[in-house]
């Protein structure tokens, strides 16, 4: 467990690979712009993105038996220096951005031909990487303020990147005007947090804020702190009173950049408001502020139901999907309100479950945008027969959003349950079965309308393209892969909720 | 907890209170007003609250600004310096409220182009009548109300 300290004079390649896998894509993105190369630029952005993914895998190799990798930007020290700190926790976050960032980019290339004029294709794939910057950035970093940086290079890139759905939509403009307006009040909100921790500790480093104030709780500057932080992310995350900005982004955006925002932007947020609670403010901090029992349960369950609600009644299934991540992030939040160690498992497990599913399904939508020119239940009428391989991926990763035995959707939920009871919350475990019950309506009318309905006069019957249903298959499989067979999954999950709940000793 | 709030506190705080002042301005400006351009107007005076916020934390009393003589030797260890730390910070916040800045008005100039209107009032309107017409035309198939 002891924490490997690197000497920047005597660094080797394999040293550096937590800078270079936010580095990559950092460097590639402007060189997409200077290229200025249609046909150059998605290869570059792939090249740049399967890059960073191969250095993910190398660095969950090396932490995921709770090793950690602290590297020192630039060869100064910390709390001086800017510090990237690698741990099971976001080693596992990294991948997962890594992963669905190098399935997207494939996807992409068909998909965004029909949706964006040609010109303005290079700018597209460089702010993609520049977004795909801003996560890992935000993941691999140990400084705090170094997260606002990152999370606001990611911010800013993704509303562009929703504004690109105008296009085909003209809500899409207004969708990443709110997203603007409700995300850099949170950033701000994030940032005054910062600041009040600042001025309590006089440092910026997250493992030497833990240290400093692990004896100030009672301290009303770091509650302020506290509680800035926490909305501010939340506003990120999109829990559920404030969520308002997800939906229309959601269905507006390109249906790349949905898949890609769906499986990551939300999920690093989730991962960063894990970071703050556990390894910056302490477990027992948690305790005494009595924040999850009062605010983030009764939230989360709320976003269950109601998100799950609202999702059922819904005409498009692009939107449907959008509540329903909403109701999703409500398990996430669930977990994390358990205050255990299966709890947090849950959490990190579904975060990356979800991520899968979710990739799979929006990818699917983008599919039939694709073909048909709509997303409403009417226009993928009866497509199960026309386009039989779409839809079997559609419903597979389905049946995992469900949560059905044998997915990922299930272990996650398994998980989570057994956290419940582990707590003694007997109704809250039950809570989960019956809004699991809510995700089997909005799942059926999805199969109903794609199986049981003749097609429309005139639909498209043609498969999709081998580069669009590719990528679909490979997340559809993944989602049933990580339901057989959980060792990796489970496995770092765990190793890093331990992390987190030993709270600052876990950072050393 | 009120007697703490004596003459000199007041006074002592007074960026602190500024900053509040400026930052709920903001924020109402954001919530409040209907036209595109006046909720930026108002995201900047909330962003801005932030940077005095910090820059009056770096305050250290007596301190003089953080600058070093030329030559090494003439460093007087007598002297007092602010704290440069959270002035850098701040600069780097002010990069990225004006980045957040034209991107929120190229918004708008787009969004002007498209709907012919940057008053969120008939956005609103226009958005719900597209709204209205794709229930129209796909709702009933879902056995939705038209």
């Amino acid at each position: 467990m002891a924490t490997e300290t690197i000497h920047h004079t005597a660094a080797t390649f394999m040293d550096h690979l937590p800078v270079l896998v936010v580095l990559v894509p950092f460097v590639a993105a402007p060189l997409i712009v200077l290229i200025g190369s249609r046909r150059l630029s998605w290869s570059i952005a792939f090249i740049a993105s399967a890059a960073s993914f191969l250095i993910s895998i190398a660095l969950l190799m090396k932490v995921i038996d709770g090793g950690i990798i602290s590297y020192h930007l630039g060869g100064w020290a910390p709390p001086i220096g800017i510090e990237y700190r690698v741990d099971a926790a976001n080693a596992f976050v990294l991948l997962l951005v890594t992963a669905i960032s190098t399935i997207v980019l494939p996807y992409a290339r068909k998909s965004l031909k029909s949706e964006i004029p040609e010109r303005h294709h290079t700018l597209f794939y460089a702010l993609f990487l520049l977004c795909l910057t801003g996560l890992l950035g935000v993941v691999v970093t140990g400084d705090a303020f170094n997260v606002f940086v990152f999370l606001e290079i990611s911010s800013l890139s993704t509303y562009v990147l929703i504004a690109q759905g105008s296009y085909r939509d003209k809500r899409a403009l207004t969708a990443a005007f709110n997203y603007l307006i409700m995300g850099t009040i949170g950033a701000t909100f994030f940032v005054i947090g910062l600041g009040l921790l600042y001025m309590a500790t006089g440092t910026l480093n997250m493992a030497d804020i833990a240290e400093r104030i692990s004896d100030q709780s009672d301290s009303r500057t770091i509650r302020a702190a506290f509680s800035f932080i926490v909305v501010g992310i939340g506003l990120k995350v999109a829990i559920y009173p404030l969520h308002l900005w997800l939906p229309n982004a959601y269905t507006f955006a390109p249906s790349a950049v949905t898949a890609f925002l769906a499986a990551t932007a939300t999920k690093v947020a989730v991962y960063v408001l894990l970071r703050f609670m556990f390894s910056v403010f302490q477990p027992s901090f948690l305790i005494e502020v009595k924040t999850f029992e009062f605010f983030i349960l009764p939230f989360a369950l709320l976003a269950m139901f109601a998100a799950s609600f609202i999702a059922i009644f819904q005409n498009d299934f692009k939107r449907m999907l959008a509540y329903s991540s909403i109701a999703q992030i409500g398990y996430m939040l669930l977990g994390i309100s358990f205050l255990n160690e299966t709890g947090l498992t849950a959490t990190i497990v579904h975060l990356f479950n979800h991520g899968v599913t979710k990739a799979a399904l929006f990818m699917g939508v983008g599919i039939y945008v694709f073909r048909n020119g709509g997303s409403f239940y009417r226009n993928i009428e009866g497509l199960g027969r026309t386009m039989p391989w779409t839809s079997a991926a559609v419903v597979i990763s389905g049946l995992s959003l469900i949560g059905v035995p044998g997915t990922a959707g299930f272990i996650s939920k398994w998980v989570l349950v057994q956290a419940a009871i582990e707590k003694g919350w007997w109704p809250v475990a039950l809570l989960i079965v019956a809004s699991s019950l809510l995700a089997v309506i909005y799942v059926w009318r999805v199969i109903e309308t794609l199986y049981l309905k003749a097609p429309a006069e005139g639909a498209v019957r043609q498969e999709a393209p081998m580069s669009m249903l590719v990528p679909l298959w490979i997340t559809a499989l993944a989602a049933i892969y990580f339901g057989l067979d959980t060792d990796v999954t489970l496995g770092a999950a765990r190793t890093a909720a331990q992390g987190l709940l030993a709270g600052s000793a876990g950072m050393y | 907890m009120l007697d703490e709030f004596t003459w000199p506190f007041i006074v002592g705080h007074l960026n602190y209170w500024l900053f509040i002042v400026l930052m709920m301005t903001g924020l109402y400006i954001v919530v409040a007003k209907g036209n595109l351009v006046k909720k930026i107007v108002g995201l900047n005076i909330f962003q801005t609250s932030v940077f005095m916020l910090y820059i009056s934390m770096g305050k250290v009393t007596g301190g003089t600004a953080p600058i070093f003589p030329i030559h090494m030797s003439d460093i007087d260890p007598d002297v007092i310096y602010s704290n440069p730390l959270p002035h850098v910070l701040i600069l780097t916040a002010i990069v990225v409220g004006i980045a957040t800045t034209s991107l929120g008005l190229a918004l708008i100039v787009r969004i002007r182009e498209e709907f012919d209107t940057i008053e969120e009032d008939r956005i609103l309107e226009i958005e719900q009548e597209i709204a209205n017409a794709e229930i129209r035309q796909f709702g009933e198939a879902m056995g939705g109300r038209v």
